[in-house]
C-alpha cells in the first residue's frame, strides 16, 4: 500500500513536471550516455553529437562522471550506452553480462603536468615511470584524482609498474584530491603539484597558471577510449536500437571523422581508432 | 583578483545579451526549485503547525528530529533518491532518473525538514499567545493550525524563502538525481561547478553572482507580497 502510494505520488509529480515540459515528453527519441568528463568538458561531444542529431534524429543524452561511477550508473541501467576509458574495468564489465560488446573508439594520451620550476627535475625524465620515481625520491607534491576515474587508475598502474605505493605517503607528498579532472588540476595549480591528466582536458583547461607538461610521448601514457550498449538482457528498458545505431555511427567513418575534425585551439586531442 | 573583476564584466555581459544558454539554465533552476519550494511547503507547513498545536507522545522527538534534518546533507539526499530512483531500484519503472522530476523530489525532500521545523518554531511563540483566546472561543485544535498558518503567514514567507535559498543553492543533490545533463538537468549550481571544473574561473564567479541576483530577486517579490499583506492588515 505504501509501495503504491508512493508510486502515485511520483507519477503525479511526473506528468507535473513532464507535462510543463511538454515538448522533451513528445521527443522520446534519446538514449542516454554514460560518459567520463574528460570527453564531455573538453568540448567534443559539444561538436560531434549535433552531428548524430541532425543524422537520426536521435538525442544524446550525456551524464559525465568519472569512468568509476559511469560504469556504476551503467551497470545499474541507468544509461544506455558507456563510452569510458579503463580497459580492464570495461572487460570486466562486459564478462559480468552488464554490457554486450566492447569496442575501441578512439585514443588520445596521458601527460605528467607540473609546476614549471619542476622541483622534482622530471623535465628530462626517459619515461613517465622514471619521473614517477623521482617524484616519490623527492617527496614533491603529486595531486592524485583518487576517485576510481579512468586516470585515476590509469596513474595507479604507472605506480604499480615502478613498485611504488604512493598510498602510504598519503596527506604528506601524495595527496589524494577524491576529485574530478577540472578540481584536481585548480587544486595542482593552487599547490604548485605534479598531476596526471588526458591530454583533451588539458589542452581545454582555462585555468593553467604556472603548470605545464613536463612528461609525454610515453607509450605507458596511452589512453584507450572504448564504447559498449549496457546489456538489454540485464536491463530491458534499454534502448537497444537507438543504442546500437549510435555505437555504428562512432564507428562509421562518418563519426571517426568528426572525432578527428575535433580540435581544441587548432591541435587534435582525440585520434580515431585504426580499426 | 583579475578573475574577480573579469566576474563583474562577464556577469553583467550575460545578462545584458540575454544569453540564450544562460536563460534556459536559470529558468530550469527557477522551475525546479521553486516547485520544490511549493512541494515542500504544502507538506511542510502543515506539519510545523500540528506540532505547534497538538500534544501527543513522541513529540520532542519529532521535534528533535526535524531540527537535526535540517542539516541534511545534499549529497546524502541526492544518493538516497538515486537509489529510489535508479533502474535498479525501487521506483526505477518510473524512469524519472536525470530528469527535472528527479532534482524536484530531491530538493524537496531536503528542504522539507527545514521549513517544518522553522514553521514550528514560529508557530509555536504565536500560538502561545493566541492559545486563551482560541480556548476561550472553543476552538478545536484543527481550527487553531488554520488560524497559525493564516495569522502568522508573514513569517511563514520567511520560512519558506529559507528553504528556497537551501534548494537553489545546492548543488549536491542535483547533480546526482539530474546528472547535469546540457538543456536538460543542467541548473545554475552544477553550471558553476562545470565551469570552475574546466578552469573557467572567471565565468564561473559570474555564474555565481547571477545566482546572488536571482536569490535577491525571488526574496524581492516575498518581501513586496509580504509588504503588501501587512500594509492591509494595518
Amino acid at each position: 500500500m505504501f509501495a503504491l502510494g508512493t508510486k502515485a505520488v511520483a507519477v503525479a509529480f511526473s506528468v507535473l513536471v513532464l507535462g510543463i515540459d511538454g515538448p522533451t515528453l513528445a521527443e522520446q527519441r534519446y538514449i542516454t550516455l554514460a560518459s567520463t568528463t574528460s570527453t564531455e568538458n573538453s568540448g567534443l561531444f559539444r561538436q560531434i553529437l549535433p552531428v548524430y542529431t541532425a543524422g537520426s534524429g536521435v538525442e544524446v543524452r550525456v551524464v559525465a562522471v568519472g569512468t568509476g561511477q559511469a560504469i556504476r550508473l551503467a551497470a545499474n541501467g541507468d544509461a544506455d550506452v558507456l563510452l569510458v576509458h579503463h580497459r580492464a574495468s570495461e572487460e570486466r564489465f562486459v564478462a559480468e553480462g552488464f554490457g554486450v560488446k566492447r569496442q575501441a573508439v578512439m585514443h588520445n594520451d596521458f601527460v605528467l603536468v607540473g609546476p614549471r620550476h619542476d622541483p622534482a627535475g622530471v623535465a628530462d625524465s626517459k619515461s613517465a615511470g622514471a619521473a614517477l620515481t623521482r617524484i616519490a625520491e623527492t617527496r614533491s607534491l603529486f595531486a592524485s584524482r583518487g576517485d576510481d576515474s579512468g586516470t585515476h587508475m590509469a596513474e595507479l598502474s604507472l605506480w604499480r609498474s615502478i613498485e611504488i605505493h604512493p598510498g602510504e605517503a598519503s596527506g604528506t607528498w601524495y595527496q589524494e584530491m577524491g576529485a574530478g579532472m577540472g578540481a584536481t588540476l585548480n587544486a595542482a595549480v593552487a599547490m604548485g603539484a605534479y598531476t596526471l591528466v588526458d591530454r583533451a582536458t588539458w589542452s581545454s583547461f582555462a585555468n593553467k597558471k604556472s603548470l605545464n607538461i613536463l612528461v609525454e610521448q610515453d607509450p605507458a601514457l596511452n589512453n584507450q577510449y572504448a564504447v559498449i550498449l549496457v546489456n538489454p538482457e540485464r536491463h530491458p528498458h534499454v534502448k537497444a536500437t537507438l543504442g546500437r545505431s549510435f555505437i555504428e555511427w562512432l564507428l562509421s567513418p562518418a563519426g571517426q571523422a568528426a572525432i578527428a575534425a575535433f580540435r581544441i585551439d587548432g591541435e587534435q586531442v582525440f585520434f580515431p581508432n585504426p580499426d | 583578483m583579475s578573475d574577480i573583476s573579469t566576474a563583474f564584466v562577464l556577469a553583467f555581459q550575460l545578462i545584458a545579451t540575454l544569453d540564450g544558454e544562460l536563460v534556459d539554465i536559470v529558468g530550469r533552476s527557477l522551475f525546479v526549485s521553486l516547485t520544490a519550494m511549493v512541494a515542500a511547503a504544502a507538506i511542510g507547513l502543515p506539519l510545523g503547525a500540528v506540532i505547534a498545536v497538538y500534544r501527543f507522545p513522541g513529540r520532542r522527538l519529532v521535534i528533535v528530529a526535524l531540527n537535526s534534518l535540517m542539516g541534511l546533507p545534499p549529497v546524502f539526499v541526492g544518493l538516497m533518491v538515486y537509489l529510489l530512483l535508479s533502474r535498479a531500484g525501487p521506483l526505477g519503472v518510473l524512469g524519472l532518473l536525470f530528469t527535472p522530476a528527479a532534482m524536484v523530489i530531491a530538493q524537496t525532500v531536503l528542504i522539507m525538514p527545514i521549513i517544518a521545523a522553522l514553521s514550528r518554531d514560529a508557530m509555536r511563540d504565536l500560538y502561545e499567545e493566541y492559545r486563551e483566546q482560541l480556548c476561550s472561543l472553543g476552538a478545536q485544535p484543527h481550527h487553531a493550525v488554520l488560524t497559525l498558518l493564516w495569522d502568522g503567514r508573514l513569517r511563514l514567507v520567511t520560512v519558506v524563502m529559507a528553504g528556497f535559498g537551501r534548494a537553489i543553492a545546492e548543488v549536491g543533490a542535483v547533480f546526482i538525481v539530474g546528472g547535469n545533463i546540457a538543456y536538460v538537468t543542467r541548473v545554475m549550481t552544477t553550471t558553476i561547478a562545470l565551469e570552475a571544473s574546466k578552469g573557467n574561473l572567471a565565468l564561473a564567479l559570474a555564474l555565481g553572482l547571477i545566482l546572488v541576483l536571482l536569490a535577491v530577486g525571488v526574496n524581492g517579490v516575498a518581501a513586496m507580497f509580504g509588504g503588501v499583506t501587512s500594509y492591509r492588515r494595518a
